[in-house]
């Protein structure tokens, strides 16, 4: 029964395949498998995730009864793992230091997958610790106390050339860590301090998000869960539908690879991405929000977009660029309402655009749409859309938006209203052109392109007589589109 | 005791590990339930070479019992009172109710509500916090409602109906001490109490202790209240210590735990559980410093890493600024060896758990001549306070937080009634090892005696070995049944004779599990005779029947057992 059991282990140390080799040999191999030539002097062993029973496929590191660069010996617990079954205690079958631990406790291993590097000396750490930064990286950057100095630096791209001057410059005493520790600290840094709370910190680490990258909407600019999942969710997912608007052919041309088939009956919960969504979705409830909606004629603008089609101006940006500039002369609109007491008053203009992609939606923002020539907005958007694809979306990239817009014109809809994210003052919902049938000034009866856009505000900073404002210049502009090229 | 050894040896099939009965019919079993303390290490009951004689007591105290059944006891002649209790809290509350029970006529002076801050600010009304953060936390884990088959929708709390439990409960239990004491017809005497001379204490209001009365004999026990160190400022709304958190005013967003003891542990339990995450600042390098290692490893992999908790060790908070205009509350960290600036922590709160400082201010300890060392009476093994040239002062002794020897509610009754026995002449030394200590997060973490480097360095100075065993909850049934098999037991004894030095629990309901390891140790049952004690089946207390079982006694190893027969 007993559950906490020691366990020798026949398989964990193979040390034939597992050997590796000083850094001459690896050069001949070209480095393709620098880790495959053996010598005997210089031993690295591998230490595995052992199979503790018969079920077993991963197991997770509960604790490291040692750390980096203690001395082992044979037959000591070195670390204690935590099957399907129970806890068990790892022993070593061979003397050595402990050189570098590539699975960090809490985390899970398959079985036979390397979870620590083993030296047979002293002066073989800073090699195995290289070994181990090259070849996991998993290790790399997992936390202050984590810090491999020597090793890290060594390690990336010329390994060969930078290995002797680690194993110089390293003291001879087996703890590196020190050297690290003292330059690590963030708040120490340039006065740029990031403050998160301790659950956006977690979910930083696991979700693999840069908290510096993140822009904070807690209390007092801080960084909360909210935000990097938020970040997390745009890094993660990559755009479905990025075609430019107002042609249908081209968005169904464009389609995501077909997701898993729905199956009815069953409740699925939110991926990540969808939960944040669910979270601001809800929280928009707590702003008081009004619609007010306009109808626009287009043909000017369709004419421009035309001739300029094939400079690579897309629709996106030139919608984009036309409600940047009536923003301009509406600071007002571009503004929003951070604490219910005041008006923020937003430096630059950045149009957010959203975008759907696969089970859930991204919001590029073109950054100081106003001040950017269509040329470059225009190229600008399609880096914008190639990075999302490629889930390289920065934080800043898709969360600075003052202003966002959303089209669904492309699709044949109207008109429809948008629900305004949190943290901006207004959005703008467009409708697709259609050729209508309108009286004309002159009393006749006449054919024109006509889109209708729908505006949702947040009526705490932004009044009706504003956004009727704002949506008079707008279809000016768009009505006589010329500036938009200037 | 050969009866209930036979038992479990009349029934071979559950106890299959029995040899042939004669070699474990030896006499040797016969400690099963003796009272073998020099087995634990304390002194003998009267040390040679005290110098100090206890004086004879004018009275014959079992007479004395008899009348107690009536009610409070005259006093003794030329005395107000046999005993006068400064403190009305556990602690003092326990020495009363066993002196009423042996017949001295008792008062117990308060100065502020009974109950002290167990009752009122401590470990009464947490538990009540507690338990609501426990089903919190099981509402919200979907995961493992989901594994019982359960679906719960979006589980919440109202703040002030927890607050109004926490405080009800307080108010409950305040209530059944105080009538309890009155009907024993225990004299409560409302004022603050001061040491007049000897066998002599005043009281009244503060600064105008008005009203002598005298006694035979005085017990100080007047608690502890929170130790704020200094550069921390506390307003009670943003900064605050447990006598505010207790009264849950309100749930902050983050609040900061400045101290990773038990306190802050349950702190943590509890702000997390309703949604608050927490930051931890520890001076000392590892979290939970006071706990054995393994618990305190382990402790920190269920009880912290998957909360929204973190942490930063190694640093003193050296300065703390509550929250206004605006602002955050900030806390700035230094690192503990170095003194060197770390960092910079804006919270929404900070609660102040870094222990408990003695309250023995205007005792009047200055009139007989005590020097407090930082706070704290002095006293030897016997509760007996020890004045300013090392002397004991007769007739006064002190008990509970106020000495400091272990601040625990329930050591201080413990010390509490070793003294009253001391005073009706049977002479008690407590054994601090045997006192159970809990500290009430889900799952309860709950240890008695020895950590295993305390009893490795016991070992080492005294020629000892020292053996450990294990084992974990993943393999209980019942534990399982719950779906709460996340915790471990660890004992920690001597191969040689099977004496227990310390037991170590982490898992659901640890707090009551370690009774029977506290126990065996105060009653120096060993292990080899406790492993044949029958636990029902499926219950959580089979994961110490377990743990008797797995360690392994060998009787014969030692020297100074040689000539003692062997139980195999």
């Amino acid at each position: 029964m007993a559950s906490l059991a020691n366990v020798h282990l026949g398989t964990p140390f193979l040390p034939s395949p597992a050997s590796l080799r000083g850094r001459s040999a690896a050069c001949g191999v070209g480095g393709v498998a620098p880790r495959r030539a053996p010598r005997i002097q210089a031993k690295i062993r591998e230490i595995f995730m052992p199979a503790l029973s018969s079920t077993m496929t991963e197991g997770k590191i509960v604790s490291w009864a040692k750390a980096e660069g203690d001395k082992l010996a044979k037959g000591e617990s070195v670390v204690v793992v935590e099957s399907d079954k129970a806890d068990m205690d790892v022993e070593t079958f061979y003397d050595g230091y402990l050189a570098a631990i590539m699975v960090e406790e809490g985390a899970v291993a398959a079985v036979g997958s390397a979870i620590a590097l083993l030296a047979e000396t002293e002066d073989e750490i800073p090699l195995a610790k290289s070994q181990a930064a090259s070849s996991s990286a998993t290790m790399a950057s997992d936390g202050p106390a984590a810090s491999r100095p020597v090793a890290d630096t060594a390690a990336p791209p010329s390994p060969l050339e930078t290995a002797p001057e680690a194993l110089s410059s390293s003291p001879p005493s087996s703890n590196f860590s020190p050297v690290a520790a003292s330059s690590a600290h963030p708040a120490s840094e340039g006065g740029q301090r990031t403050i998160a709370t301790p659950y956006a910190k977690k979910l930083a680490k696991d979700l693999k998000v840069e908290l510096g990258s993140v822009a904070g909407s807690g209390p007092m600019g801080r960084i909360v869960a909210k935000d990097v999942e938020v970040a997390a969710a745009a890094t993660a997912a990559a755009p479905v539908s990025t075609a430019p608007p107002k042609s249908v052919s081209n968005s169904s041309a464009v389609k995501a690879p077909a997701s898993p088939a729905i199956q009815l009956g069953t409740v699925v919960p939110f991926t990540t991405m969808q939960g944040a969504v669910s979270k601001n979705m809800v929280e928009s409830l707590s702003v008081p929000t009004f619609r007010v909606g306009y109808t626009i004629t287009t043909n000017a603008l369709d004419d421009l977009y035309k001739k300029i089609k094939s400079k690579g101006v897309t629709m996106t940006a030139l919608l984009a660029k036309a409600t940047a500039m009536a923003l301009m002369k509406h600071p007002i609109v571009n503004s929003s309402c951070r604490d219910g007491k005041s008006f923020t008053y937003n430096s630059s203009i950045n149009i957010a655009v959203a975008v759907a992609i696969d089970g859930g939606l991204i919001t590029p923002v073109l950054q100081d749409a106003d001040k950017v020539d269509i040329y470059s907005l225009s190229r600008k958007w399609k880096e914008l859309v190639d990075k999302a694809r490629a889930k390289q979306l920065q934080s800043h990239e898709y969360n600075t938006g003052t202003f966002t817009l959303s089209n669904l014109g492309m699709f044949g809809v109207d008109r429809f209203d948008a629900i305004l994210p949190p943290g901006t003052g207004a959005i703008m919902a467009v409708g697709a052109s259609q050729s209508t049938v309108v009286a004309t000034k002159d009393g006749r009866i006449g054919v024109k392109s006509q889109m209708q856009v729908n505006v949702t505000a947040d009526h705490r900073v932004i009044y009706g007589a504003d956004l009727a404002a704002f949506l008079q210049t707008l279809a000016k502009i768009i009505e006589d589109p010329k500036e938009l090229t200037l | 005791m050969q009866a209930s050894l036979s038992l479990s040896l009349s029934l071979p099939p559950a106890a299959p590990r029995s040899d042939p009965a004669p070699t474990v019919f030896r006499p040797s079993a016969l400690r099963f339930c003796g009272l073998r303390r020099e087995a634990l290490g304390l002194r003998p009951l009267r040390p040679a070479g005290s110098t100090w004689v206890f004086p004879s007591p004018a009275r014959t105290p079992s007479r004395k019992t008899v009348a107690a059944v009536s009610g409070n006891g005259s006093p003794s002649k030329g005395f107000d009172y046999d005993l006068v209790i400064i403190g009305a809290g556990v602690g003092g509350h326990g020495a009363a109710l066993h002196a009423v029970e042996k017949g001295l006529k008792t008062a117990i002076i308060e100065g502020d509500i009974v109950g002290g801050t167990c009752v009122n600010r401590g470990c009464v009304p947490s538990k009540a916090l507690l338990a609501v953060s426990g089903r919190m936390r099981e509402l919200q884990n979907e995961h493992h409602l989901k594994a019982l088959g359960l679906q719960v929708s979006s589980p919440g709390y109202d703040r002030q109906g927890v607050a109004d439990h926490a405080n009800n409960l307080a108010s409950k239990i305040r209530n059944n001490l105080t009538n309890s004491l009155k009907a024993l017809g225990v004299d409560i005497l409302t004022g603050v109490g001061t040491i007049a001379g000897t066998q002599k204490v005043k009281y009244g209001k503060v600064g105008f202790p008005d009203t002598e009365i005298t006694a035979k004999d005085i017990i100080i026990a007047t608690g502890s209240v929170p130790f704020v160190p200094n550069g921390i400022e506390v307003d009670g709304k943003t900064v605050f210590t447990s006598d505010h958190a207790l009264k849950l005013e309100w749930v902050p967003e983050w609040i900061a735990i400045v101290g990773s003891g038990y306190i802050g542990l349950e702190f943590s339990d509890v702000y997390s559980a309703l949604g608050s995450e927490v930051t931890f600042v520890e001076a000392l390098d590892q979290l939970m410093p006071g706990f054995d290692p393994e618990i305190g490893k382990l402790a920190q992999r269920v009880l912290i890493n998957p909360r929204k908790i973190d942490y930063h060790t190694g640093v003193f908070a050296k300065k703390i600024t509550p929250a206004k205009d605006g602002k955050p509350v900030l806390i700035e960290l230094i690192d503990a060896k170095t003194k060197e600036p770390k960092d910079t922590l804006e919270v929404d709160a900070a609660l102040i758990a870094t222990g408990r400082a003695p309250f023995t201010k205007g005792l009047g300890l200055e009139n007989i001549n005590i020097v407090t060392q930082r706070g704290f009476v002095p006293v030897n093994e016997r509760m007996q306070v020890i004045d300013a040239s090392g002397n004991l002062i007769p007739h006064l002794y002190c008990i509970g937080d106020a000495n400091g020897k272990m601040m625990l509610a329930h050591a201080a009754s413990a010390q509490g009634i070793s003294v009253v026995e001391q005073i009706g002449g049977r002479d008690n030394v407590l054994n601090h090892l045997s006192i159970p200590a809990a500290c009430f997060t889900h799952p309860e973490i709950s240890m008695v005696g020895m950590t295993e480097p305390q009893a490795r360095e016991k070992a080492q100075q005294e020629g000892f070995e020292v053996s450990v065993a294990k084992t974990s909850f993943k393999a209980n049934t019942k534990a399982l049944a719950e779906n709460e098999g996340e915790g471990l037991a660890k004992l920690i004894y001597r191969p040689d004779t099977g004496e227990i030095l310390g037991v170590h629990i982490l898992g659901m309901h640890a707090a009551d599990l370690i009774h029977e390891a506290s126990n065996a140790i105060a009653l120096g049952t060993r292990v080899q005779d406790i492993k044949f004690a029958v636990h029902a089946h499926p219950t959580l207390s089979e994961v110490l029947d377990e743990l008797f079982k797995s360690a392994k006694v060998n009787t014969g190893v030692s020297p100074s057992s040689v000539n003692e027969p062997v139980t195999v």
